[in-house]
């Protein structure tokens, strides 16, 4: 096989774990609450600054640096469900999509406003690794080892305790769960807590590969979704692996031809699957 | 045990329940029966807190639980076994049980109470990692009374448990219902199948558009002409 297209492979590969984890939660918020975050690729950017500030203006150390914004996700999430969502959850779906629409131009607009819409990068530079003649990136390596890990703990989270075993309970009959001693509203805020800080992880990832600018979300917001939408919306684990193979899409179209036009092949790719499997790729 | 005094109840411009009052003693089962649409699951979503009252009030064990949410009533010892099981059906038949164990009290005896229901329904622990979805309607309905039974509670709201389900399974369930009985819970069930409700309880109240009608013992009302010839058909 030839080396290179085996280099833009295993790079698919290692951009679609990230793509994974934010799948994870933006499928996790929609299952519960059946609201769909379009800003949620904006809580990411939210996140990369937060990075960026903190490691490369006020010198924090970069792991405690990511923990912060992480933890600064979550709340972010809680405030945008109080805020936000809360008060149309009983609206019809098109107010909810403005609503959350919405909230991706006043961030988009809000960061400008801050910081300008110069691109900064946090200036860590990690080494390329060569493995076999072929060049893989150490930071992507790392993303991808940590969404992973990520993806894993969210999954025990999910499977093994209390909590867990109720948010995928309230996902399957809203109504009933309260007779089991269960809070939807708080319900609520822990799902969107855990969705912020797996946008705030992810941002963390992303910060290590890509410049900070107030329009990163627009790279990610439209490929996050239509992955969801790919593996059925609230398919935790279809959209888990529908993150791979658009990531892998986009990564081996590159390869033959550009950047630009891999994403034209993997949203092709998308409208003619929505004709044949409009629930999703993994919906029986 | 459990006392409701004048409850009325609806929903939005619609009133389902007109002044009821009911009472159940500690170690009583309870029979409601009446026709469609009568409120009798208006009652029990009043009871445990799914619905609140528009007037009256309810008290457990001499306290005022009137007008709390659903997810603090469990939390009182008054657990709800809903109309049509409402199992989370793609989650196994362990996972149901262990949401209903989810309140702090049930978690701290999770193993215990986990063995009380599997020893009271064998074939839910044969199926304990299968989707509750995929089960039989008479399994089905085993895993969600053993679901409401993971908390411990004190009393028992059964709310037509006999529904959508096969002659022959009916009659399992009420055995099922007689069961838990003598192990001393108070029950409180909700049933259109009267003949076989009036066998398994101790007394039962008879509820009409929202309004209670007759009651009395089950033996009483077998014996009252009006039951026998609108519910028993006799």
């Amino acid at each position: 096989m030839d080396i290179y297209l085996l280099e833009a492979i295993i790079n698919g590969i290692l951009l679609g774990g990230v793509l994974a984890l934010l799948a994870l939660g933006l499928n996790l918020i929609f299952g519960v609450i059946d609201v769909v975050w379009i800003s949620y690729a904006d809580i990411v950017m939210c996140g990369m600054y937060g990075v960026y500030f903190l490691y490369a203006q006020y010198n924090v150390p970069l792991p405690l640096a990511c923990l912060i914004a992480i933890f600064g996700a979550a709340c972010l999430g809680i405030l945008v469900h109080k805020l936000i969502i809360a008060p149309v959850l009983g609206a019809p779906p098109l107010n909810q999509l403005l609503a959350t629409g919405g909230l991706l131009f006043f961030l988009q607009s809000f960061a400008t406003l801050l910081f300008g819409t110069d691109f900064r990068n946090i200036g860590v530079r990690l080494p390329v690794l060569e493995v076999a003649t072929m060049y893989v990136s150490f930071a992507r390596l790392i993303a991808f080892g940590v969404a992973l890990v990520g993806a894993v703990a969210l999954y025990f989270f999910l499977k093994k305790t209390y909590l867990g075993t109720a948010i995928r309970a309230i996902a399957q009959d809203r109504e009933i769960v309260g007779l089991m001693g269960i809070d939807q509203r708080r319900l609520y805020l822990v799902v969107s807590a855990i969705g912020g800080a797996l946008a705030g992880l992810a941002a963390c990832l992303l910060a290590l590969q890509y410049d900070v600018h107030p329009f990163i979300g627009n790279t990610f917001g439209p490929v996050i979704f239509i992955i969801c939408v790919l593996g059925g919306l609230g398919n935790m684990l279809g959209g888990f692996f529908a993150s791979f193979i658009i990531s892998l899409i986009i990564a081996i179209g590159g390869y033959y031809s550009s950047t630009e036009l891999s994403y034209v092949l993997a949203f092709s790719f998308f409208i003619v699957l929505m004709f044949i499997r409009p629930r999703g790729l993994f919906t029986p | 045990m459990l006392s409701l005094a004048s409850v009325s109840a609806g929903y939005g411009s619609f009133q389902a329940l007109f002044g009821v009052s009911l009472e159940i003693s500690r170690g009583e089962a309870v029979g409601v029966i009446g026709p469609n649409g009568a409120g009798k699951t208006t009652l029990m979503r009043v009871i445990s807190g799914m619905l609140s009252m528009t007037h009256g009030t309810m008290t457990l064990e001499g306290q005022a639980i009137g007008g709390l949410p659903a997810h603090h009533i469990i939390e009182h010892g008054i657990a709800h076994v809903p109309e049509n099981r409402r199992l989370f059906p793609r989650l196994s038949v362990e996972e149901n049980l262990r949401v209903g164990a989810f309140i702090p009290a049930a978690r701290a005896r999770f193993a215990e109470q986990l063995d009380y229901v599997y020893g009271m329904f064998p074939r839910l622990k044969d199926r304990r990692t299968q989707a509750a979805g995929t089960m039989s309607g008479g399994e089905q309905q085993m895993c969600a009374i053993g679901r409401a039974l993971m908390s411990k509670p004190k009393v028992l709201l059964m709310d037509e448990p006999s529904a959508g389900l096969a002659p022959l399974v009916v009659q399992q369930v009420f055995d099922l219902v007689a069961r838990i009985r003598e192990q001393g819970l108070t029950v409180l069930i909700v049933e259109q199948n009267v003949q076989q409700v009036l066998d398994v309880v101790d007394r039962a109240y008879l509820l009409e558009v929202g309004a209670i009608r007759l009651s009395g013992t089950a033996t009483e009302l077998k014996g009252n002409s009006f039951i026998r010839e609108s519910y028993l058909g006799l």
